[in-house]
């Protein structure tokens, strides 16, 4: 007899098999309410956002920005310019590129008025399409965080107000720190259903409510 | 897992956001039409694989996503320092020669 290894995919002990489809399927037993969750999540979907990109140390591209928007520009990694009552914030990406955040159906108007306000060497993309917005609070939502990225989320390294780009689940997010326990991450598109799915399944052991 | 410090960042950030890029500070030659084939030749292809200090370019993928230097050694993995592009680094091969037989005098002095 010919001598051969095999091996038995189906071995006495129990083991967790998965289907290849199985993230698509994401069991996650939810939260009929806030009240009691560990984490809620919920989409603000359809905003408005853009790449904005000039040199810093232009006064008057730093002036024009901030007649256009309404909020300075921020000129280091830190806390985001946020305008909470107008929905308007602006975070320093790299020391020459900015995220602006805008609500619904107002991306071109605020293209527009940047584009009027600017001149010489800047760029201004609109990437509405290209990413979402998360918002992820609750009294676990921080341990969430500290789950599923690398990043310092303790609040002498990740102060309210900051905002990163950083690793997040072996994928990328843009992640915010909007109070005590409110946290929003900016994820890509072709990541969305992903990260999603992963956030829920790292919530599911606190309890997790999703906001519609 | 490395903490690489980012200057552009001016924060530590895990190894996982940064990507290596290879030797830093390679020059690109100034004429490449009158360059000898041989020359370009290094230019392109040619890196050095040096054993302890080496200048290396490093990209910050996850973060700013903007290329910067580091000086590491290639034997303990320490990196010494991380600097822009455009600049020098402080910590060379001659720099820790120095340090080493100043250090080797004082302590002769101290005997
Ligand atoms: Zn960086």
């Amino acid at each position: 007899m010919s001598e051969f290894a095999t091996f038995n995919a189906h071995p006495a002990a129990p083991v967790r098999a998965e289907s290849p489809l199985a993230a698509s399927r994401v069991g996650v037993a939810v939260q009929s309410s806030a009240q009691g969750a560990g984490v809620c999540i919920g989409e603000r979907a359809l905003l408005g956002h853009l790449i904005l990109r000039g040199k810093a140390a232009d006064e008057g591209f730093r002036a024009g920005v901030e007649a256009a928007l309404g909020v300075p520009l921020p000129l280091k990694l830190g806390p985001v310019a946020r305008d909470d009552a107008r929905g308007v914030s602006v975070q320093w990406m790299s020391p020459d590129e900015w995220l602006v955040v805008v609500p619904e159906a107002q991306d071109h108007e605020t293209e527009l008025r940047l584009r009027a306000a600017l001149s010489g060497h800047y760029a201004v993309i609109n990437v509405s399409g290209a990413q979402t917005l998360l918002e992820l609070s609750g009294p676990a939502a921080r341990q969430v965080l500290m789950k599923s990225a690398g990043y310092d989320f303790h609040p002498s390294a990740f102060p309210v107000g900051k905002g990163i780009s950083t690793t997040l689940a072996k994928s990328t997010a843009v992640i915010r720190r909007t109070g005590e326990a409110q946290w929003e991450l900016i994820i890509r598109r072709s990541f969305a259903d992903y990260l999603y799915s992963w956030l829920l399944d790292a919530s599911e052991e606190f309890g997790v409510f999703v906001a519609r | 897992m490395l903490h690489i410090y980012c200057p552009h960042c001016e924060e530590y950030r895990e190894e996982e956001e940064f990507r290596p890029k290879g030797e830093a500070h390679i020059a690109r030659p100034i004429d490449p039409v009158n360059t000898s084939d041989e020359d370009w030749g290094d230019y392109l292809f040619f890196r050095k694989n040096p054993r302890g200090l080496h200048h290396e370019q490093w990209f910050h993928a996850a973060g700013c996503r903007k290329f910067f230097n580091a000086t590491r050694d290639t034997v303990t993995y320490e990196i010494l320092e991380t600097y822009k592009p455009g600049q020098q680094p402080a910590v060379t091969a001659e720099s820790r020669k120095a340090q080493a037989s100043a250090q080797a005098s004082n302590q002769g002095a101290a005997k």
